[in-house]
Protein backbone atom coordinates (compact mmCIF):
# COMPACT_ATOMS: atom_id res chain seq x y z
CA UNK A 1 0.00 0.00 0.00
CA UNK A 2 0.87 3.40 -0.83
CA UNK A 3 3.02 5.11 2.23
CA UNK A 4 0.21 8.26 2.73
CA UNK A 5 1.47 11.09 4.96
CA UNK A 6 -0.30 11.55 7.92
CA UNK A 7 -0.09 15.39 8.26
CA UNK A 8 -3.59 17.19 7.66
CA UNK A 9 -3.86 20.25 5.62
CA UNK A 10 -7.12 20.88 6.18
CA UNK A 11 -7.94 21.88 9.78
CA UNK A 12 -10.53 20.49 11.70
CA UNK A 13 -13.04 21.41 10.76
CA UNK A 14 -14.65 22.86 7.29
CA UNK A 15 -18.02 24.48 7.11
CA UNK A 16 -19.21 22.05 4.02
CA UNK A 17 -22.23 19.66 3.97
CA UNK A 18 -21.76 16.54 5.73
CA UNK A 19 -20.07 13.43 3.88
CA UNK A 20 -18.69 16.42 1.51
CA UNK A 21 -16.93 14.74 -1.27
CA UNK A 22 -14.79 17.93 -2.60
CA UNK A 23 -13.87 18.06 1.13
CA UNK A 24 -12.36 14.37 1.09
CA UNK A 25 -10.62 14.79 -2.47
CA UNK A 26 -8.36 18.07 -1.45
CA UNK A 27 -7.69 16.40 1.84
CA UNK A 28 -5.71 13.57 -0.82
CA UNK A 29 -4.75 16.06 -3.03
CA UNK A 30 -3.27 18.72 -0.17
CA UNK A 31 -1.34 15.17 1.13
CA UNK A 32 0.07 14.61 -2.24
CA UNK A 33 1.25 18.07 -3.03
CA UNK A 34 2.49 18.74 0.64
CA UNK A 35 3.14 22.27 2.23
CA UNK A 36 4.69 24.14 -0.87
CA UNK A 37 1.76 24.64 -2.64
CA UNK A 38 -0.99 27.53 -3.89
CA UNK A 39 -4.18 26.95 -4.34
CA UNK A 40 -6.29 28.65 -7.13
CA UNK A 41 -9.86 28.39 -6.32
CA UNK A 42 -12.67 29.36 -8.74
CA UNK A 43 -16.14 30.48 -6.97
CA UNK A 44 -17.75 26.71 -5.65
CA UNK A 45 -18.76 25.45 -2.88
CA UNK A 46 -14.65 25.17 -1.67
CA UNK A 47 -14.86 29.11 -1.73
CA UNK A 48 -17.37 28.52 0.87
CA UNK A 49 -16.18 25.66 2.70
CA UNK A 50 -12.88 26.95 3.68
CA UNK A 51 -14.70 29.11 6.98
CA UNK A 52 -15.49 32.06 8.02
CA UNK A 53 -13.31 35.29 7.75
CA UNK A 54 -10.94 35.92 9.32
CA UNK A 55 -10.15 32.19 9.66
CA UNK A 56 -9.50 29.42 7.41
CA UNK A 57 -9.54 25.84 7.40
CA UNK A 58 -7.23 25.24 4.84
CA UNK A 59 -3.63 25.33 5.79
CA UNK A 60 -1.66 26.21 2.38
CA UNK A 61 -1.91 29.49 0.79
CA UNK A 62 -5.44 29.57 -1.15
CA UNK A 63 -6.34 32.32 -3.58
CA UNK A 64 -9.68 32.96 -4.30
CA UNK A 65 -10.50 34.11 -7.81
CA UNK A 66 -13.14 34.95 -9.89
CA UNK A 67 -15.30 32.16 -11.47
CA UNK A 68 -13.88 32.59 -15.02
CA UNK A 69 -10.49 33.18 -14.04
CA UNK A 70 -8.54 29.95 -12.66
CA UNK A 71 -6.91 28.48 -14.82
CA UNK A 72 -5.40 32.24 -16.27
CA UNK A 73 -4.28 33.10 -12.63
CA UNK A 74 -2.33 29.91 -12.43
CA UNK A 75 -0.63 30.56 -15.23
CA UNK A 76 1.03 34.20 -13.95
CA UNK A 77 1.44 32.24 -10.65
CA UNK A 78 3.49 29.76 -12.12
CA UNK A 79 5.44 31.98 -14.27
CA UNK A 80 6.08 34.11 -11.63
CA UNK A 81 6.94 31.21 -9.43
CA UNK A 82 9.86 29.80 -12.49
CA UNK A 83 11.26 33.45 -12.91
CA UNK A 84 11.84 33.23 -8.90
CA UNK A 85 13.49 30.16 -9.34
CA UNK A 86 10.86 27.88 -7.21
CA UNK A 87 9.17 24.81 -7.58
CA UNK A 88 6.18 25.60 -5.75
CA UNK A 89 3.10 23.24 -7.23
CA UNK A 90 0.56 25.74 -8.57
CA UNK A 91 -2.93 23.70 -8.31
CA UNK A 92 -6.52 25.03 -9.54
CA UNK A 93 -9.08 23.10 -7.27
CA UNK A 94 -12.52 23.92 -9.25
CA UNK A 95 -15.76 22.31 -9.39
CA UNK A 96 -17.06 21.42 -12.47
CA UNK A 97 -19.27 24.46 -13.28
CA UNK A 98 -15.70 26.32 -13.08
CA UNK A 99 -14.61 24.05 -15.41
CA UNK A 100 -16.54 22.52 -18.01
CA UNK A 101 -18.70 25.73 -18.46
CA UNK A 102 -17.39 28.66 -17.16
CA UNK A 103 -14.11 28.83 -17.00
CA UNK A 104 -13.14 26.50 -19.84
CA UNK A 105 -11.44 28.89 -21.95
CA UNK A 106 -8.89 29.94 -19.37
CA UNK A 107 -8.38 25.96 -19.31
CA UNK A 108 -7.78 25.51 -23.09
CA UNK A 109 -5.29 28.73 -22.85
CA UNK A 110 -3.61 27.55 -19.89
CA UNK A 111 -3.15 23.94 -21.76
CA UNK A 112 -2.24 25.92 -25.02
CA UNK A 113 0.88 27.83 -23.43
CA UNK A 114 1.69 24.39 -21.59
CA UNK A 115 1.75 26.31 -18.55
CA UNK A 116 3.28 24.06 -15.77
CA UNK A 117 0.41 23.44 -13.50
CA UNK A 118 -1.55 21.17 -11.99
CA UNK A 119 -5.36 21.88 -13.06
CA UNK A 120 -8.25 19.41 -10.99
CA UNK A 121 -12.05 19.47 -11.71
CA UNK A 122 -13.90 18.08 -8.77
CA UNK A 123 -17.25 17.09 -10.67
CA UNK A 124 -20.41 16.74 -8.43
CA UNK A 125 -22.30 16.76 -11.86
CA UNK A 126 -23.79 20.41 -10.99
CA UNK A 127 -23.75 24.06 -9.58
CA UNK A 128 -23.25 22.64 -6.02
CA UNK A 129 -23.01 26.14 -4.46
CA UNK A 130 -25.92 27.81 -5.66
CA UNK A 131 -28.25 25.07 -5.08
CA UNK A 132 -27.96 22.46 -7.75
CA UNK A 133 -28.81 23.90 -10.88
CA UNK A 134 -27.39 21.80 -14.22
CA UNK A 135 -24.26 22.42 -15.77
CA UNK A 136 -23.00 20.85 -18.88
CA UNK A 137 -21.46 18.21 -16.87
CA UNK A 138 -24.57 17.13 -15.52
CA UNK A 139 -25.68 13.89 -16.99
CA UNK A 140 -28.42 12.83 -19.33
CA UNK A 141 -31.60 12.11 -17.06
CA UNK A 142 -30.81 13.50 -13.80
CA UNK A 143 -33.00 16.03 -11.53
CA UNK A 144 -31.59 19.50 -10.72
CA UNK A 145 -33.07 22.68 -10.08
CA UNK A 146 -33.01 23.94 -13.64
CA UNK A 147 -34.45 20.76 -15.02
CA UNK A 148 -36.64 19.18 -12.64
CA UNK A 149 -38.15 16.94 -15.24
CA UNK A 150 -34.35 15.30 -16.08
CA UNK A 151 -31.80 16.78 -18.16
CA UNK A 152 -32.03 16.50 -22.23
CA UNK A 153 -28.98 16.65 -22.92
CA UNK A 154 -25.78 14.37 -22.28
CA UNK A 155 -22.68 15.22 -20.43
CA UNK A 156 -19.89 17.39 -22.00
CA UNK A 157 -16.90 15.18 -22.82
CA UNK A 158 -14.49 17.58 -20.40
CA UNK A 159 -11.27 14.29 -20.72
CA UNK A 160 -11.89 14.64 -24.79
CA UNK A 161 -11.76 18.33 -24.97
CA UNK A 162 -8.62 18.43 -22.50
CA UNK A 163 -6.89 15.25 -24.27
CA UNK A 164 -6.93 17.78 -27.61
CA UNK A 165 -4.35 19.56 -25.93
CA UNK A 166 -2.29 16.84 -25.39
CA UNK A 167 -1.52 17.49 -21.92
CA UNK A 168 1.41 16.03 -20.14
CA UNK A 169 -0.55 14.08 -18.08
CA UNK A 170 -4.26 13.45 -17.67
CA UNK A 171 -6.38 10.93 -15.28
CA UNK A 172 -9.79 10.20 -13.82
CA UNK A 173 -10.15 9.63 -10.09
CA UNK A 174 -13.13 9.26 -7.75
CA UNK A 175 -13.62 10.57 -3.70
CA UNK A 176 -14.33 7.05 -2.86
CA UNK A 177 -10.48 6.16 -3.87
CA UNK A 178 -8.41 8.05 -2.54
CA UNK A 179 -5.02 6.22 -2.40
CA UNK A 180 -5.65 5.99 -6.28
CA UNK A 181 -6.33 9.61 -6.18
CA UNK A 182 -3.22 10.30 -3.48
CA UNK A 183 -1.10 8.46 -6.42
CA UNK A 184 -2.18 10.15 -9.16
CA UNK A 185 -1.80 14.13 -8.11
CA UNK A 186 1.81 12.77 -6.69
CA UNK A 187 2.71 12.00 -10.01
CA UNK A 188 1.09 14.83 -11.96
CA UNK A 189 3.55 17.13 -9.93
CA UNK A 190 6.13 15.36 -10.58
CA UNK A 191 5.80 16.05 -14.79
CA UNK A 192 6.30 19.29 -16.04
CA UNK A 193 3.59 21.51 -18.28
CA UNK A 194 0.31 21.04 -18.18
CA UNK A 195 -1.49 18.76 -15.74
CA UNK A 196 -5.25 17.28 -15.53
CA UNK A 197 -7.04 15.46 -13.09
CA UNK A 198 -10.87 14.86 -13.45
CA UNK A 199 -12.32 13.91 -10.24
CA UNK A 200 -15.93 12.26 -10.01
CA UNK A 201 -17.53 13.92 -6.58
CA UNK A 202 -20.93 12.63 -5.42
CA UNK A 203 -22.30 15.08 -3.53
CA UNK A 204 -24.90 14.05 -0.66
CA UNK A 205 -27.65 16.88 -1.17
CA UNK A 206 -26.88 17.38 -4.96
CA UNK A 207 -27.66 13.92 -5.47
CA UNK A 208 -29.71 13.43 -3.28
CA UNK A 209 -28.69 10.61 -1.38
CA UNK A 210 -28.03 10.14 2.23
CA UNK A 211 -24.08 11.33 3.52
CA UNK A 212 -22.99 8.20 4.80
CA UNK A 213 -23.62 6.41 1.09
CA UNK A 214 -20.58 9.70 -0.49
CA UNK A 215 -17.93 6.71 -0.90
CA UNK A 216 -20.44 3.72 -1.90
CA UNK A 217 -21.92 6.29 -4.63
CA UNK A 218 -18.41 6.24 -5.73
CA UNK A 219 -17.73 3.10 -6.15
CA UNK A 220 -21.04 1.94 -7.73
CA UNK A 221 -20.52 4.85 -10.44
CA UNK A 222 -16.86 2.48 -11.16
CA UNK A 223 -18.03 -0.51 -10.74
CA UNK A 224 -21.13 -0.05 -13.11
CA UNK A 225 -18.81 1.34 -15.92
CA UNK A 226 -20.21 5.03 -15.88
CA UNK A 227 -17.10 6.36 -14.17
CA UNK A 228 -13.62 4.98 -15.68
CA UNK A 229 -10.21 5.04 -13.67
CA UNK A 230 -7.89 5.48 -16.39
CA UNK A 231 -4.61 7.68 -16.71
CA UNK A 232 -3.02 8.74 -19.94
CA UNK A 233 0.78 9.84 -19.65
CA UNK A 234 2.11 11.80 -22.58
CA UNK A 235 -0.63 10.00 -24.08
CA UNK A 236 -0.18 6.91 -23.19
CA UNK A 237 -3.37 5.87 -21.86
CA UNK A 238 -3.45 2.94 -18.49
CA UNK A 239 -6.79 1.78 -17.58
CA UNK A 240 -6.82 1.53 -13.72
CA UNK A 241 -7.54 -1.59 -11.84
CA UNK A 242 -10.87 -0.92 -10.27
CA UNK A 243 -12.31 0.25 -13.76
CA UNK A 244 -10.53 -3.12 -15.66
CA UNK A 245 -12.76 -5.09 -13.26
CA UNK A 246 -15.84 -3.08 -13.88
CA UNK A 247 -15.03 -4.05 -17.93
CA UNK A 248 -15.21 -7.64 -17.35
CA UNK A 249 -17.84 -8.08 -14.67
CA UNK A 250 -19.92 -4.55 -14.15
CA UNK A 251 -22.65 -4.46 -11.78
CA UNK A 252 -26.07 -3.43 -13.37
CA UNK A 253 -26.30 0.62 -13.83
CA UNK A 254 -29.55 0.48 -12.62
CA UNK A 255 -27.69 -0.11 -9.25
CA UNK A 256 -26.20 3.04 -9.11
CA UNK A 257 -29.12 5.08 -10.32
CA UNK A 258 -31.77 3.78 -8.33
CA UNK A 259 -30.01 4.94 -4.80
CA UNK A 260 -29.97 8.63 -6.00
CA UNK A 261 -33.10 10.95 -6.21
CA UNK A 262 -31.91 12.78 -9.27
CA UNK A 263 -32.58 9.98 -11.09
CA UNK A 264 -36.19 9.41 -9.67
CA UNK A 265 -39.03 8.30 -12.51
CA UNK A 266 -35.84 8.63 -14.99
CA UNK A 267 -37.11 7.27 -18.19
CA UNK A 268 -35.55 4.04 -20.52
CA UNK A 269 -34.73 6.71 -22.84
CA UNK A 270 -31.87 8.19 -20.88
CA UNK A 271 -31.23 4.91 -19.24
CA UNK A 272 -29.94 3.79 -22.33
CA UNK A 273 -28.16 6.93 -23.36
CA UNK A 274 -26.31 6.64 -20.18
CA UNK A 275 -25.25 3.00 -20.90
CA UNK A 276 -24.39 3.73 -24.18
CA UNK A 277 -22.54 6.46 -23.62
CA UNK A 278 -20.93 4.09 -20.75
CA UNK A 279 -20.10 1.70 -23.47
CA UNK A 280 -18.69 3.95 -25.93
CA UNK A 281 -16.04 5.59 -23.57
CA UNK A 282 -14.80 1.85 -22.70
CA UNK A 283 -14.30 0.54 -26.03
CA UNK A 284 -12.41 4.03 -27.06
CA UNK A 285 -10.28 3.94 -23.51
CA UNK A 286 -9.42 0.43 -24.22
CA UNK A 287 -8.65 0.63 -28.04
CA UNK A 288 -6.68 3.82 -26.63
CA UNK A 289 -5.04 1.45 -24.04
CA UNK A 290 -3.54 -1.49 -26.61
CA UNK A 291 -2.89 1.70 -28.85
CA UNK A 292 -4.99 0.54 -31.78
CA UNK A 293 -6.33 4.57 -32.12
CA UNK B 1 -7.50 54.57 -3.24
CA UNK B 2 -6.07 52.50 -1.44
CA UNK B 3 -7.53 48.85 -0.74
CA UNK B 4 -6.35 46.05 1.38
CA UNK B 5 -6.69 42.33 0.56
CA UNK B 6 -8.96 40.34 2.66
CA UNK B 7 -6.70 37.39 4.05
CA UNK B 8 -7.71 34.67 6.30
CA UNK B 9 -5.39 33.02 8.74
CA UNK B 10 -5.64 29.01 8.81
CA UNK B 11 -6.61 28.10 12.29
CA UNK B 12 -8.43 25.14 13.70
CA UNK B 13 -12.24 25.29 14.09
CA UNK B 14 -12.48 28.00 11.39
CA UNK B 15 -16.39 27.08 10.85
CA UNK B 16 -17.21 26.87 14.73
CA UNK B 17 -17.87 23.07 16.48
CA UNK B 18 -20.11 20.29 14.96
CA UNK B 19 -21.63 18.84 18.47
CA UNK B 20 -24.05 21.59 18.43
CA UNK B 21 -25.89 20.39 16.03
CA UNK B 22 -25.01 17.36 15.15
CA UNK B 23 -27.90 14.32 15.11
CA UNK B 24 -25.56 11.13 14.97
CA UNK B 25 -22.96 10.65 16.38
CA UNK B 26 -20.32 7.18 15.47
CA UNK B 27 -19.71 5.23 18.40
CA UNK B 28 -16.83 2.31 17.98
CA UNK B 29 -17.16 -0.86 18.94
CA UNK B 30 -13.35 -1.83 20.78
CA UNK B 31 -13.81 -5.41 20.83
CA UNK B 32 -15.03 -5.77 16.96
CA UNK B 33 -12.52 -3.07 15.65
CA UNK B 34 -9.10 -4.19 13.70
CA UNK B 35 -7.74 -1.25 13.83
CA UNK B 36 -7.70 -0.98 10.37
CA UNK B 37 -8.03 2.67 9.90
CA UNK B 38 -10.78 2.27 6.87
CA UNK B 39 -13.18 4.43 9.05
CA UNK B 40 -10.23 6.93 9.55
CA UNK B 41 -8.75 7.53 5.64
CA UNK B 42 -13.02 8.02 4.54
CA UNK B 43 -13.89 10.42 6.91
CA UNK B 44 -13.75 13.63 4.40
CA UNK B 45 -12.88 16.10 7.92
CA UNK B 46 -10.15 13.80 8.95
CA UNK B 47 -12.10 13.49 12.44
CA UNK B 48 -10.57 10.56 13.59
CA UNK B 49 -7.14 10.36 14.63
CA UNK B 50 -4.52 7.80 13.84
CA UNK B 51 -5.40 6.14 17.32
CA UNK B 52 -9.02 6.02 16.01
CA UNK B 53 -10.27 8.52 18.45
CA UNK B 54 -12.92 9.83 17.18
CA UNK B 55 -13.48 14.27 17.45
CA UNK B 56 -16.53 15.08 18.64
CA UNK B 57 -16.38 18.83 18.71
CA UNK B 58 -15.32 18.34 14.28
CA UNK B 59 -16.94 15.24 13.76
CA UNK B 60 -20.39 16.05 11.44
CA UNK B 61 -22.06 12.51 11.75
CA UNK B 62 -22.14 12.00 8.04
CA UNK B 63 -22.03 8.30 8.59
CA UNK B 64 -19.15 7.10 5.88
CA UNK B 65 -16.74 5.95 8.61
CA UNK B 66 -19.44 3.41 10.30
CA UNK B 67 -20.86 2.82 6.26
CA UNK B 68 -17.18 1.94 5.26
CA UNK B 69 -16.32 0.11 8.36
CA UNK B 70 -15.77 -3.37 7.21
CA UNK B 71 -16.14 -4.74 10.79
CA UNK B 72 -19.19 -2.86 11.27
CA UNK B 73 -17.73 -1.81 14.48
CA UNK B 74 -19.65 1.77 14.26
CA UNK B 75 -22.77 2.28 15.11
CA UNK B 76 -24.58 5.74 14.60
CA UNK B 77 -26.41 6.68 17.52
CA UNK B 78 -28.20 9.74 17.81
CA UNK B 79 -27.37 12.33 20.14
CA UNK B 80 -29.09 13.59 23.55
CA UNK B 81 -30.39 16.78 23.03
C1 LIG C 1 -19.40 35.16 -12.85
C2 LIG C 1 -20.16 34.49 -11.75
N1 LIG C 1 -21.36 33.91 -12.03
C3 LIG C 1 -22.03 33.27 -11.06
C4 LIG C 1 -21.54 33.17 -9.78
C5 LIG C 1 -22.33 32.45 -8.71
N2 LIG C 1 -21.76 31.15 -8.39
C6 LIG C 1 -20.89 30.98 -7.37
S1 LIG C 1 -20.43 29.39 -7.13
C7 LIG C 1 -21.46 28.87 -8.36
C8 LIG C 1 -21.59 27.40 -8.67
C9 LIG C 1 -20.30 26.71 -8.96
O1 LIG C 1 -20.52 25.44 -9.47
P1 LIG C 1 -19.32 24.45 -9.67
O2 LIG C 1 -18.22 25.11 -10.40
O3 LIG C 1 -19.84 23.20 -10.26
O4 LIG C 1 -18.79 24.17 -8.18
P2 LIG C 1 -19.63 23.54 -6.96
O5 LIG C 1 -20.36 24.69 -6.31
O6 LIG C 1 -20.55 22.52 -7.50
O7 LIG C 1 -18.59 22.99 -6.04
C10 LIG C 1 -22.12 29.95 -8.97
C11 LIG C 1 -23.08 29.84 -10.05
C12 LIG C 1 -20.29 33.79 -9.52
N3 LIG C 1 -19.71 33.73 -8.32
N4 LIG C 1 -19.63 34.44 -10.51
S1 LIG D 1 -23.11 20.72 -1.91
FE1 LIG D 1 -21.94 18.81 -2.19
S2 LIG D 1 -19.89 19.44 -2.86
FE2 LIG D 1 -20.91 21.27 -2.01
S3 LIG D 1 -20.27 21.34 0.15
FE3 LIG D 1 -22.21 20.19 0.09
S4 LIG D 1 -21.61 18.03 -0.14
FE4 LIG D 1 -19.80 19.29 -0.63
S1 LIG E 1 -12.93 0.77 9.91
FE1 LIG E 1 -13.86 -0.37 11.60
S2 LIG E 1 -12.43 -2.04 11.99
FE2 LIG E 1 -11.31 -0.53 10.77
S3 LIG E 1 -10.34 0.81 12.27
FE3 LIG E 1 -12.29 1.76 11.81
S4 LIG E 1 -13.69 0.96 13.36
FE4 LIG E 1 -11.89 -0.37 13.38
S1 LIG F 1 -19.44 10.38 11.16
FE1 LIG F 1 -18.46 11.33 9.35
S2 LIG F 1 -17.44 13.15 10.21
FE2 LIG F 1 -17.90 11.81 11.95
S3 LIG F 1 -16.04 10.59 12.20
FE3 LIG F 1 -17.43 9.39 10.90
S4 LIG F 1 -16.80 9.90 8.83
FE4 LIG F 1 -15.93 11.49 10.18
MG1 LIG G 1 -20.27 21.43 -9.27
Amino acid sequence: MTEIPKEEFILKCTSACAGCPSTLILRYVLKAAGSDTVLVVPACCTSVIQGIYPNTAVNVPLYNVAFAAAAACASGMSEAFQKAGKKTNVIVYAGDGGTVDIGIQALSGAFERETDFLYICYDNEAYGNTGMQRSGSTPIGARTTTTPGGKVHAKKDLDAIVAAHNPSYLATACAAYPQDLFKKVQKALTLRGSKFIHVLAPCPPGWRFSSEMTVEMGKLAVRSGLWILYESEFGKVTINGPSKAAMIKPVPIEDYLSVQGRFKGIDRKAIDALKSQAEQRAKHLQKEAEGIC
Amino acid sequence: MSTRPAISRPIKGASGKTGSWRVFKPVVDKERCNACGICAMFCPDAAISEDLVVDLDFCKGCGICAHECPKKAISMEREEK
